[in-house]
């Protein structure tokens, strides 16, 4: 390796700040440049919907490294600007203040964005969104001021973002047009018991309604719902989904579906020059043995270590188990793996004391589990995940076998 | 400034200002202190921030918090010894602190 090469990393969020810090970690000794958007150095979101946004933890508190930890990286980072092109010939990407930047290898970073209402209504100040600080302050002085909340989308970002609602003293209210909370991502026993956890703390939870219409002028006054209700609302949080932020990608002749395609070493299909990873990139999941996007932490971390591997001309594919996690009230929910295709959902522990968790087989086999406030079935979870064990299901729901004992039973 | 001391799994010492009230986990992941990773940021939701605390430290510091213990309960590697970084807070009083990093997470 020369260097004189250039990493230039586009996108300053959980992936790139990991690449940066990984590529140096790996002896990479070329010069690394980290371009972001935002004005941030990279900082932590998981918290911004939860404990940065009930007010619990400071902005400083978010950053995933100090300013001098990037200085001591000698890890170039260019806050608050956007790049606008890539010119894959001239091995260069054009900035939004008119400069270009070359490259020996580009890795986009470049994550995703909420995916917004179709409705002019969304334009308006009291319909907020959830994915940067930004956002977040903005929706803090609404939470302030309000005392009606209207959350549309009953996945994890609505969900938490209610949780917090309840815990300012808001009335909330969650619409989910699907006929049940999480709908994509778990089993239809954990959606029933996070629409009770929520009604429990006063949340009125209601699914297979959408909104029909925006009134007001200024704001959003009131929504008519799909199923003829009225109701007056003072603020409107949007979770519903996250759309990858591919155009650049596009733009440049890469191949997109869903996310910018890559293999199980991060590689653009079309220049092994151009990498991509995290929420952005469609990779090669080797655990998975499929092609996936997941809008997660962990996962971005470990396609960013993939990548650092790569540009280090180690070659060393991905085949990390993807995880996930929630707060929402006092509950802690920890999940692994992928539950597509299981024939077979066990129960440990009851759901009614609100510390249980789910197990998602597939002949016998843990696919991935839902732990509900039991970080200690967790741990052992994620074992159980990544070497496949097949397990005995009576086993599983009793609780007096130790998970443990069930990793060594093959 | 107070100093923290992390021994890697490959037995490197690694001496580290930490500023009091600064979590352990990112005080390692500032220093790109190899083996801590710190996965899920300090929510105490992923164990990957594990250390052991030298015997001479294990009663200068606050206990487990219940989060924290069921975390370990199911982690590798642990023993009496075992922390999760992210829970501990730098102290002033803690200046000279030794951590160990499990051979688990070299």
């Amino acid at each position: 390796m020369s260097s004189q090469e250039t990493t230039l990393v586009v996108g300053a969020g959980h992936a790139g700040a990991e690449l940066v810090a990984a590529l140096r970690q790996q002896q990479y000794s070329g010069r690394i440049i980290l371009v972001g958007d935002e004005p941030q150095l990279p900082y932590r979101r998981p918290p911004l919907s939860k404990a940065y946004l009930s007010g619990e933890v400071d902005r400083d508190s978010l950053l995933i490294r100090s300013a001098a930890a990037y200085d001591a990286l000698q890890v170039e980072c260019l806050t608050g600007v956007a790049v606008r092109a890539i010119d894959r010939l001239g091995h260069r990407v054009l900035l939004d203040d008119g400069r270009y930047l070359e490259y020996s290898k580009l890795v986009l970073a470049t994550g995703g964005r909420p995916r917004r209402l179709a409705d002019p209504a969304a334009d308006k100040p009291n319909v907020h969104y959830i994915r940067t600080l930004a956002d977040i302050d903005r929706l803090r002085h609404d939470l302030a001021f309000a005392q009606r909340l209207l959350v549309i989308g009953g996945g994890y970002i609505g969900l938490e973002a209610a949780a917090v609602g309840v815990k300012h003293g808001l009335q909330v209210t969650v619409l989910e047009a699907a006929p049940r909370l999480l709908a994509r991502v778990a089993a239809p026993e954990i959606s029933a018991f996070f629409e009770r956890a929520h009604r429990a703390r006063g949340v009125d939870v209601r699914t297979g309604v959408s909104v029909e219409s925006f009134s007001g002028t200024e704001r959003v006054e009131s929504v008519r719902l799909s199923d003829g209700d009225q109701l007056p609302v003072d603020m409107i949080v949007v979770g519903i989904g996250i759309l990858p932020n591919v155009e650049l990608a596009l733009e440049a002749g890469l191949e997109v579906d869903n996310g910018i395609v890559v293999d199980s070493h991060a590689q653009t299909s079309v220049d092994p020059d151009i990498l991509a990873i995290g929420d952005c990139a469609k990779h090669l999941n080797g655990f998975l043995c499929k092609f996936v996007r997941i809008e997660s932490v962990p996962s971005a971390q470990e396609q960013a270590k993939t990548a650092a591997a790569t540009l280090c001309g180690r070659f060393v594919p991905h085949t990390a188990v993807p995880w996930f996690w929630s707060d929402q009230f006092n509950l802690k929910l920890q999940m692994v793996g992928m539950s597509e295709g299981y024939d077979q959902l066990v129960l440990r522990g009851d759901p009614a004391n609100e510390s249980f968790s789910a197990f998602y087989l597939r002949d016998g086999v843990v696919l991935s589990v839902d732990a509900i406030n039991r970080p200690q079935d967790f741990m052992v979870a994620k074992r159980l995940v990544a070497e496949r064990i097949k397990v005995e299901p009576h086993q599983l729901a009793d609780e007096s076998v130790p998970l443990k004992s069930l990793l060594s039973s093959v | 400034m107070p100093k923290v001391i992390f021994i890697d799994s490959a037995d490197v010492r690694h001496t580290i200002e930490a500023a009091p009230g600064r979590s352990l986990m990112q005080v390692a992941v500032d220093n790109m202190v190899p083996g801590i990773d710190g996965e899920c940021g300090g929510a105490c939701s992923c164990a990957t921030c594990h250390v052991y605390v030298e015997p001479d430290w294990q009663e200068r510091l606050p206990p487990r918090s219940s989060d924290e213990s069921f975390m370990l309960e199911g982690a590798v590697a642990v023993d009496e010894r075992s922390r999760l970084s992210c829970q501990l807070k730098m102290r002033d009083e803690w200046d000279g602190l030794v951590l160990r990093i499990p051979e688990t997470q070299g």
